[in-house]
Parts: C-alpha cells; sequence; structure tokens
C-alpha cells in the first residue's frame, strides 16, 4: 500500500526542489517550516518525532531541504514530512503537511474488528509494522 | 421630512385610542444612531402602490417589535422607548424601481439569548405576510459582539476538524452516495468503501436519506462505518461518511447520533428542515460529543432565491454559524446550483472569517465580528468536476469540501477511479498553485499533465471536458464592485 497522508501523496514522489519550492511557498506566508519522521504511520498518531525544533527565522526554503537531507540520512528507513505552522490568531494550528520520505516497503494497516452487541463492531485500525518494537519496523 | 412621519411626542396624543401611522408611533427616526450592542437589520421592502417607503419601514420595525396594528395605553407601563424597533435610513435600490434598503436598528434586550428561534420568531415572523408590503426580503444582518457571544458557535470548527482528520493544505474531497434513493444498505456501503479507498476524505448521505423500507438507518450505518474503517485502513487516513441523523423527533435523532459516535464515526448530519432549535440541540450535541457536524442546506431555495421577497442566504449562513453546525452547503459558482461569483464570495467568507468588512459588491452590507466563535467550512456540491479544478480553488480557496458527486460515481471506470481522479486533480492543482503558477490560465495544462501519469483523471477530463452550467444567476448583489452608494 501506498500511505496517502498529506496534501501530496497521489501525486509522484516529491524531488527536492519539488520539496523546495512548496517549503518556499509556507515560507513566504510567513510560516515556520518543520520536519518529522515516524515508524508509526497511524492516521491518528499526531505526535511523529520532531527533527529540531520548526523553523520560525528561516527565509530559504534551502534550509528545509538540507534538514529532510539530513534527517534522510539518519531515517531513511521511516516516513518523514514536512508541516508548516501558522500562529496567526485564529489558527495557530498546522497549514501544510506533505510526506517527503518514505519506507521501501510499505506493508500498511489491517482492521481488527470486535464484534459486540447486536450486529455492532468496534473498529481498530493497526499498522502490521507496530508489531515489532521502535526501530526495528522498517528495513 | 414629512410630518406624518415625525414621531407625535405629545403622550396625550400619542397614546390616544385608535390608529396611527407607525412612523408617528415612534418606529422610524432618522437621526438615531445604532448602538454598538444593537442588532441590525436590512430588509428589501416592496412597498403597496401608494404606500410612502419611510411608513412602509416602520411598520416592518413596528411589526417585528412590539406594535400592533393600533395604540395600546400599555405602551406606558413599559420602557417602550428602548423596545421599539427603529428604521432609521431609507435607501431606494440601485436600478429597481419600487425597492427600497430599509435599515431597522434593534436593542439587545429584544432577544432571548443564544436562541435563533427567538430572533426569528421577531424578525421574519409575522412581519413577512403584512398586508402593506408587495415582498419582503431580509437581505443582510449586523449581529452584536455582544450577541453573539451567547452562542456556541460551530461544535469543531474548521482548525480542529482539519486536525482530527489529519488533513492539511488543501481543500477536503466528499461525495454524495447516488442513486439517493433505492439502494440497500450493502449496496450503499459499497459506494462509500469505493470512493474512500480512491482518495475521497468523505462521503455523504443525501438530505432525504433517512429510514425509508428499502433501508432502514441501523443498516446503512453498519455497513458504512464498515466500509470507512476499510478503506482507512487501505490508505492510512481519516475517512468519514456524514451519517444523516435526521428524523421526526429530538429522541430519534439523538439515538441514532449516538449510534453514530458508537460505531466511531467522526461526523454526523443533519437537514436545515428540521427546524432551528433542533439545529441547536444537535450542535450542542455534537460539542458534547467530539463529533463533526453537517448540514445540508435541504429547503433553502424556497425563500432565499428569489430578490425581492424571502431571506437571502447570507443571513441563513450568519445563523447557522452561532446555531452552531461546522459545514454547510455554500454553492460552488460553477456547478448547476444558483450562485454568481461575487454573492458567492460573500457566504464564503461570513463562513470562514474572523470579521467581515462591508462589501456591498458581495452582498455584505454591515461590518461583522465574530468574535472568535469558530469558522464554517463551506461545502460545494451539485454538478462539478475534475476539469474545473482550477476554478473551484481560484473561487473557493483551500478550506472547503469539494463534493463531486456524479463527478465521482459516475466516472466510466467506476468509483475509485473517479475518487482518484478528482484527488489527483486537487493535489496537482494545489501544488501548481503553491509553486507559483497562474492556476486561472493555465489550469487545463495542469490537468493534461497530471493526467499523464493518471490514467482516471484522463478519463475523466475526456468524459466531462464539456460540461458547464452557463445560466444568468437569479441573485446577483445589487452594487457594482465600485459602489456608488455610501454607507
Amino acid at each position: 500500500m501506498r500511505l496517502r497522508q498529506g496534501q501530496f501523496s497521489f501525486l509522484p514522489d516529491l524531488t527536492d526542489d519539488d520539496i523546495r519550492t512548496q517549503a518556499q511557498y509556507a515560507i513566504d506566508n510567513g510560516w515556520a517550516v518543520s520536519v518529522e519522521y515516524t515508524d508509526d504511520p497511524h492516521p491518528r498518531n499526531s505526535y511523529w518525532e520532531m527533527w529540531g525544533h520548526p523553523m520560525f527565522d528561516n527565509p530559504d526554503a534551502a534550509a528545509v531541504v538540507f534538514e529532510v537531507n539530513e534527517c534522510r540520512k539518519e531515517h531513511g528507513g521511516k516516513y518523514i514530512r514536512v508541516l508548516a505552522f501558522d500562529a496567526t490568531a485564529g489558527w495557530e494550528s498546522i497549514r501544510m503537511s506533505f510526506i517527503v520520505n518514505r519506507p521501501a516497503e510499505e506493508p500498511g494497516f489491517r482492521v481488527v474488528r470486535q464484534e459486540v452487541d447486536g450486529r455492532s463492531v468496534r473498529y481498530t485500525i493497526e499498522s502490521y509494522a507496530v508489531r515489532e518494537p521502535e526501530g526495528q519496523r522498517y528495513a | 421630512m414629512k410630518d406624518d412621519a415625525k414621531t407625535v411626542t405629545d403622550a396625550k396624543k400619542r397614546y390616544s385610542a385608535g390608529v396611527m401611522k407607525y412612523a408617528q408611533m415612534g418606529y422610524w427616526e432618522p437621526d438615531y444612531e445604532p448602538k454598538d450592542t444593537d442588532i441590525i437589520a436590512l430588509f428589501r421592502i416592496t412597498p403597496q402602490d401608494g404606500v410612502d417607503e419611510i411608513e412602509a419601514a416602520a411598520a416592518v420595525a413596528g411589526e417585528s417589535s412590539t406594535a400592533t396594528w393600533t395604540v395600546v395605553w400599555t405602551d406606558r407601563l413599559t420602557a417602550c422607548d428602548k423596545y421599539r424597533a427603529k428604521a432609521y435610513r431609507v435607501d431606494p435600490v440601485p436600478n429597481s424601481p419600487g425597492e427600497f434598503f430599509a435599515y431597522i436598528a434593534y436593542d439587545l434586550d429584544l432577544f432571548e439569548p443564544g436562541s435563533i428561534a427567538n430572533l426569528t420568531a421577531s424578525i421574519i415572523g409575522n412581519v413577512f405576510g403584512f398586508k402593506p408590503l408587495k415582498a419582503l426580503r431580509l437581505e443582510d444582518m449586523r449581529l452584536s459582539t455582544a450577541y453573539v457571544k451567547t452562542f456556541q458557535g460551530p461544535a469543531t470548527g474548521i482548525v480542529v476538524e482539519r486536525e482530527r482528520l489529519n488533513a492539511y493544505g488543501r481543500p477536503l474531497l466528499g461525495a454524495t452516495v447516488k442513486p439517493k434513493l433505492g439502494l440497500s444498505g450493502r449496496n450503499y456501503g459499497r459506494v462509500v468503501y469505493e470512493a474512500l479507498k480512491g482518495g475521497l476524505d468523505f462521503t455523504k448521505d443525501d438530505e432525504n436519506i433517512n429510514s425509508q423500507p428499502f433501508m432502514h438507518w441501523r443498516d446503512r450505518f453498519l455497513y458504512c462505518m464498515e466500509a470507512v474503517n476499510r478503506a482507512s485502513a487501505a490508505t492510512g487516513e481519516v475517512k468519514g461518511t456524514y451519517l444523516n441523523v435526521t428524523a421526526a423527533t429530538m429522541e430519534e435523532m439523538y439515538e441514532r447520533a449516538e449510534f453514530a459516535k458508537s460505531l466511531g464515526s467522526v461526523i454526523i448530519m443533519i437537514d436545515l428542515v428540521i427546524g432551528y432549535t433542533a439545529i441547536q440541540s444537535m450542535a450542542k450535541w455534537a460539542r458534547a460529543n467530539d463529533m463533526i457536524l453537517h448540514l445540508h442546506r435541504a429547503g433553502h431555495s424556497t425563500y432565499t432565491r428569489q430578490r425581492s421577497h424571502g431571506v437571502s442566504f447570507r443571513v441563513i449562513a450568519k445563523w447557522m454559524r452561532l446555531s452552531g453546525v461546522d459545514h454547510l452547503h455554500a454553492g460552488t459558482v460553477v456547478g448547476k446550483l444558483e450562485g454568481d461569483p461575487a454573492t458567492t464570495k460573500g457566504y464564503y467568507d461570513i463562513f470562514r472569517e474572523e470579521y467581515n468588512p462591508m462589501a456591498l459588491e458581495n452582498g455584505i452590507f454591515f461590518d461583522q465580528d465574530w468574535a472568535s466563535l469558530n469558522k464554517m467550512m463551506p461545502v460545494a456540491s451539485g454538478g462539478i468536476h475534475a476539469g474545473q479544478m482550477h476554478q473551484l480553488l481560484t473561487y473557493l480557496g483551500e478550506d472547503v469540501v469539494l463534493q463531486f458527486g456524479g463527478g465521482t460515481i459516475g466516472h466510466p471506470h467506476g468509483i475509485e477511479a473517479g475518487a482518484t481522479a478528482n484527488r489527483v486533480a486537487l493535489e496537482s492543482m494545489v501544488f501548481a498553485r503553491n509553486a507559483g503558477r497562474d492556476i486561472w490560465n493555465e489550469g487545463e495544462d495542469i490537468l493534461r499533465d497530471a493526467a499523464k501519469t493518471c490514467t482516471p483523471l484522463k478519463q475523466a477530463l475526456d468524459t466531462w471536458k464539456d460540461v458547464t452550467f452557463d445560466y444568468a444567476s437569479t441573485d446577483a448583489p445589487d452594487f457594482a464592485p465600485t459602489p456608488e452608494v455610501s454607507a
């Protein structure tokens, strides 16, 4: 499977130049760009590991591409995403999110059904990868 | 000013039994300066032949506040000057002989806090059937901060909805399941599964899918949630389907909403026809149960569409933001349903902005501060398809749900292909916009390029390339982009 989170996951993988133009769009809007990685891609895993703080005072998207590549050196077998944070009153949350790195194999998720009263079912989505401990989940 | 439009100030004359003009009774005050706490209504009035517009405006003020048809002495037991609504300005409508804009101010104490039912009972109560008027339309309202703060506002709001869905930086995508009537629960869930797996964020029940012989509501909910969870596992995304809980009684709606919650749905849906009080009740329930609340505006065109009579949709939008729904349909500009670009922009601004400055060219007559009420997500649906993506993104922006019903399910290679075509078109257009391309002029090229690596998009573009809905609008702003009438 292909993890479809983020705003560009139905497009071909982004090149470094693509990452730069998108990060520059965020910077030009006054948003702080951040790099995060994880080996637990559950759709409700809000807290991927931070590759440093959001880059609050960085005017140049080349620095974002640099950090993405530094992150890849250590976590190239995991998911890496780029986020943009908007501190404007009334928003104060994420404006952009896109995946820039994937594991070579994406085993995906299984649906666990607990059949309960009547015909009701309690559903759980579980990543196949998280059956292994952290750090051993992808090749 | 004509003498018969002046307030009679001699108390003995003012309160002697009999009939008196509304303007003389004190409902016309041309010198009145609205207070910051006042609620202001702007009506389009069309007086009967021979009825003076000032008297007509005063009559509207009177009939929507304290007046009855004759003088009553019991007024004198009250602070009646305060409770009388005050018409304070009447302007001719540009290019519309016989029509006038009447501005009427209402004291805050005329209204129960936090009740749309109470507000509407006054503002659109008896007065719309008033004989001296040929027609009456409520065009806009200024809701004072003091009044706005008595409402909950959207249960979830755009920002938190995005956080819950883990979906940022692009419009959300949806589709209404079709055919809207007749599918069994099992077949219905198939459409949901295919569409969500293909790339949509949401699918949607239609407004009249409740609990009919061909599919009772529990069956629908159970099959839909199986589909939602399967699609979520297939894509790694949070998915939702608007489970319509509209029913005959509040008790039944709560029962359906509770069942949706127990199955793990992120969103439920109601129809406008359930009424203002029921909408507010469901909004409170949604806030208390972490549920996104979608409102389908079923029925609104019966009173929003004609320019001379009824209630403008921009007023309905304001009432719904107060009431506390998270999603509301607001037009597509380019699709099959009513809506010109300027008017639709006005609606979208009411949904999504913290503050609306007066913008006559968009039909917005007042500055409106939303006082930190959550933002509502506009929903665009009705006759839109992937080939219009550059127009949709330009007109409607990023915080919107684009719903392609026929444009997903009608895809020649199936529902999943239709969904993928829409998602790829969307992502490629957002990407191009962010990269600095002129999507308005280059949109078709951008889509063609994206279709080179996405066969479903190519098929969609080929199928619907010539489909447009280019009809004159029945409800456009009265003022040109450079307004000649100052305010």
